[in-house]
């Protein structure tokens, strides 16, 4: 049995020795390698472009610019949650005549080295013509302000309404209501290696590219339509990856241009984006503001929750299409049953750098939102704000739940959960009972300490479908090749351990493939928490299927029914006595004497997504001097189903958190008045390191396998991310509930936690905002 | 074009190198693409996020802040280095695959370069101390957690390893030790 067993990594004796083979690390012979002139403008007409010089200096091959891109080139497509309206605001590989935020690819330079390429660039001359910048969603709205997509009309690019019985209704017989701005900023992935691609042209004119990851097949067929070349000539392969959360491996300009020079030149192109393009040129996630009504009574029950949301959705229509506003609609309820809803997002352009998804798309953002509102209530009432938890909370009896709302084309229904069970767990594990008593205790030694939760629910295994193939070898070694992508979430060690236990064998003779476009058949990819749950599904009736014909090719040989077969150990046993019949690599040989094919295709499909649940809780320490928070105690539980490696879920999870609690503590992609982006760097976009994640402890648990796959699984990737930001939120104001102080904006910043404590403590509740 | 070059000599993981680079090439893609040993990685290019650390002349630094003209006559050890001649990983290295001490392994070379510097200086860290030691790498997969409980393993087994050899170079009067002794 190799599900549920915390082994090692088959990912790692490559990387730990610097054996791994990111796309910087290939170097191909005549390689030249590019870089792009990108706006320094948030707005602007360009009004020319002098490219002479940059093409006189020697060593330079190629200079392009939107005017020499082919003229019928379509821009770049959505890939989820299209929608025909917003095909007037897709992306061009290369601006034309205006750009519309900083960083938009201008000019594409190759020359034979990066040095020589960069100095290309700084003789490029582009003349431009500044225009007002857009620089946040309500100037965007405002009719005096220049549209910046004109064949839609409006900044307000697109309006999602749903709606779950009447708001308005619930709101007249609700004793109390509550009103209130939210905001969370905009920040993002931001893996440690950035973007890169290699593309070259072999003599038969078939073009490789190096890089593409996260949806290669999906994209492998984006860049045949742009290219108008057939799919088959070209072949996408996946290097080792530096990371993923979202961002990476999204279709960019970039993934057009460079296999684009490469054709045009014959030559490979290598194209490493610097870590100060990466920061303005790929995807930014997250920047919402919820204004939000809630309606409830004097035991906590909310009745009615209203949320009209803004989107800063950047100045065009990426990949996810409206995947990140459409997904907040769908799990802003969360955990909770509450019986009227309604949602209405717009999504707006500015001149800011486009958007897509961030590890818990939708989900950090609204899970802030809905739990801080939860804790408001809670104040409001003077309750204990898990006791507003539970009385809200969805019950194990009514599952499967509807929440009534869509996301991805699908209503969302969660098929299984003890929401419950979670919270009492939470609360066990940090001794909230006796939280009171601590607390004032700790007063008295001058320390502000506070506990805070928030509860969550996620969402996992998207479809439609994933594919696995799988073959035998004759030393019994097994190739599984999948259709997911490997961005360093330990997805070859995943499968290869569902293959293992369904076959019997150790889960180290199994060698994942993925990636490949000449060799895996087909593929969705690894997005939306889908590895484990579709992939690993396909992995496991695939091996089901192989299994079946290894055991027929047993029954042969021993004479015995294949029923009473069964594979253990790398042996064939007899179920009713547990006898070894012999070793499987004999029957494997056997197989292949008979022709058997022992090789096997699987498909799996799903039509809904599984939910999984959990809750974050944090307990700190308030530095009254200078507002720093320190985390002394941080509880993670989370009820995935069935853990196929603890220690990969564990891993999930705490890394996951680190990310979460830059996004409510450290980081932000900030804009100044003139729509230039004053975080750019490491200096001052700020990725937690050591000093700031805390020891964190985990509570997995598999109370709630789904139904809607074979393993019972349901993702773990993104439950660590999406709600640090309230629960630590929670617990701030929890330490300074005497201090007039309401979070309602991220990142929490320490002047926002000093300013309070300096205006000191206020008399009543009522004089607290 | 007819370039600037300076040729370079470094002895790198034990073997000596020379290299003909342009004075502004930097120290990390000296290592990458002229040595080329990719083990090395660059992740900022600015001097924070420490993927590209390697060990100069016995102290951390970070490749991409050292021009490879600095490194003339200079020993260098990077990721590549940190394994025996015979393959056989280094406790550091072990103890990262052990604790899942890593997710995408972009990271890790740097990582692991300042980790084994830091466990020179200080062989019995507590994990305040390790988090420190390790504060000028950035990661982006694991959260820190894992790759803590790596070092402290790490720091376990090398002291086992170290009272190890002082016995058996007590019994046969020799000095053992690694081929690169890092």
């Amino acid at each position: 049995m190799s599900i549920g067993m915390s082994v090692k990594r088959i990912e790692d004796p490559r990387l730990i020795t610097g054996n791994g083979q990111y796309v910087g690390d290939i170097k191909l012979p005549e390689q030249c390698e590019a870089v792009i002139v990108r706006s320094p403008h948030a707005h602007a007409n360009i009004l020319r472009i002098d490219t002479e010089k940059a093409r006189n200096l020697p060593d330079v091959l190629m200079v392009v610019t939107g005017e020499d891109l082919p003229k019928d080139l379509s821009p770049i497509p959505m890939r989820l949650a299209p929608n025909e309206a917003l095909t007037k605001a897709l992306q061009y590989p290369l601006a034309k005549g205006k750009v519309r935020y900083v960083g938009e690819p201008v000019v594409l330079i190759v020359a034979s080295s990066r040095y020589t390429a960069e100095d290309a660039a700084d003789l490029i001359e582009v003349i431009y013509k500044p225009l007002p910048p857009i620089t946040d969603v309500q100037s965007a709205i405002h009719p005096d302000t220049a549209v910046l997509h004109p064949e839609i009309g409006s900044n307000d690019l697109f309006l999602i309404h749903s709606k779950r019985g009447s708001v308005e209704e619930q709101l007249k017989s609700c004793p109390y209501i509550l009103e209130e701005d939210l905001y969370v900023q905009r920040h993002s992935g931001i893996p440690l290696e950035t973007r890169g691609l290699l593309a070259f042209v072999d003599k038969k004119n078939r073009l490789t590219v190096f890089g593409p990851t996260k949806v290669v097949h999906f994209n492998h067929n984006i860049l045949a339509t742009l290219l108008k070349k057939e799919p088959k000539d070209i072949r996408f392969i996946e290097t080792d990856v530096g990371g993923g959360f979202g961002p990476r491996g999204e279709f960019y300009p970039e993934d057009y241009l460079i296999p684009y020079a490469a054709l045009q030149l014959g030559r490979p192109v290598k194209w490493i984006e610097d870590r100060l393009e990466h920061m303005k040129a790929t995807n930014h996630s997250r920047e919402q503001k919820h204004h939000v009504v809630v309606g409830f009574d004097e035991s906590g029950r909310i009745h009615a929750l209203k949320d009209e949301i803004f989107v800063d959705t950047g100045a065009f229509i990426r990949t996810h299409g409206v995947t990140v506003p459409v997904l907040t609609q769908g799990l802003l309820p969360g955990p909770y049953d509450i019986q009227a809803l309604e949602f209405i997002t717009h999504v707006v352009a500015t001149n800011k750098t486009p958007t897509g998804t961030y590890r818990g798309p939708g989900r950090f953002e609204g899970t802030f939102v809905r739990e801080r509102i939860i804790d408001m209530v809670a104040k409001k009432l003077n309750l204990d704000p898990t006791v507003v938890r539970e009385r809200n909370l969805i019950k194990p009896e009514q599952m499967p739940y509807t929440n009534g709302i869509s996301a991805l084309g699908q209503v969302v229904e969660y098929d299984s959960g003890d929401y419950p069970f979670i919270l009492d767990a939470a609360r066990r594990a940090m001794d909230w009972d006796h939280f009171t008593e601590r607390k004032m205790q700790a007063e008295q030694e001058g320390k502000l300490l506070g506990l805070g939760f928030a509860m969550f629910v996620e969402k996992s295994g998207l479809g439609p479908w994933e594919f696995c193939e799988v073959e035998m070898k004759e030393n019994g070694e097994l190739i599984c090749k999948t259709g997911l992508a490997d961005v360093g979430q330990g997805v070859k060690t995943a499968l290869a351990q569902i293959c293992a236990d369904q076959l019997g064998i150790p889960y180290s003779k199994v060698t994942v493939i993925h990636g490949d476009t000449d060799t895996v058949e087909k593929g969705n990819g690894s997005f939306a928490t889908r590895g484990t749950v579709v992939g690993g599904s396909a992995a496991w009736y695939a091996s089901a299927a192989l299994k079946k014909k290894l055991l027929e090719g047993a029954a042969a040989h021993y004479h015995i029914p294949r029923e009473e077969l069964d594979i253990q150990n790398q042996k064939i046993i007899q179920i009713s006595n547990s006898i070894e019949l012999g070793p499987l690599e004999d029957i494997v040989v056997k197989c292949k004497d008979q022709g058997i094919d022992l090789h096997e295709k699987y498909t799996f499909s799903i039509d809904h997504m599984s939910y999984p649940s959990g809750i974050h809780a944090a307990e700190i320490e308030i530095d009254s001097e200078t507002g720093k928070v320190k985390i002394e105690k941080y509880y993670i539980a989370y009820d995935i189903g069935r853990a196929i490696n603890p220690l990969l879920v564990r891993g999930q999870l705490v890394g996951g958190m680190a990310q979460g609690l830059g996004g409510a503590l450290y980081e932000e992609l900030r804009y100044d008045d003139t729509g230039q982006l004053i975080t750019g760097s490491f200096m001052d976009y700020l990725i937690p390191s050591s000093m700031e994640v805390p020891e964190i402890n985990i509570e997995i648990f598999e109370n709630s396998p789904s139904p809607l796959n074979p393993l019972g699984v349901k993702g773990a990737g993104e439950g660590g991310t999406v709600a640090v930001a309230p629960a630590i939120a929670n617990a701030i104001t929890n330490a300074l509930d005497k201090y007039p102080i309401n979070i309602t904006s991220l990142p929490i910043r320490p002047e926002l936690i000093r300013d309070a404590i300096k205006k000191g403590p206020v008399r009543n509740e009522e004089e607290q905002t | 074009m007819q370039r600037n070059l300076k040729k370079i000599a470094m002895t790198v993981n034990g073997k000596a190198y020379t290299a003909s680079v342009e004075p502004r090439m930097l120290l990390s893609d000296v290592i990458r693409d002229e040595l080329g040993l990719t083990g090395t990685h660059v992740g900022c290019e600015h001097g924070i996020c420490g993927a590209c650390t390697v060990i100069l002349d016995g102290r951390p630094v970070r490749s991409c802040l050292v021009f490879g003209v600095q490194a003339d006559q200079s020993d260098v050890i990077t990721v590549e280095g940190l394994a025996d001649s015979n393959g056989e990983l280094h406790p550091l290295q072990e103890a990262f695959w052990e604790k899942h001490g890593l997710q995408c392994g972009f990271c890790t070379p740097g990582v692991l370069m300042s980790a084994c510097h830091f466990l020179q200086q200080n062989p019995n860290p507590s994990r305040e101390e390790i988090r420190e030691g390790i504060s000028g790498n950035l990661c982006r997969c694991t959260g820190y957690q894992n790759i803590v409980d790596a070092v402290e393993l790490a720091a376990e087994t090398l002291n086992k390893n170290k009272s190890s050899d002082t016995e058996s170079a007590k019994e046969q009067g020799v000095h053992s030790g690694r081929a690169v002794n890092v």
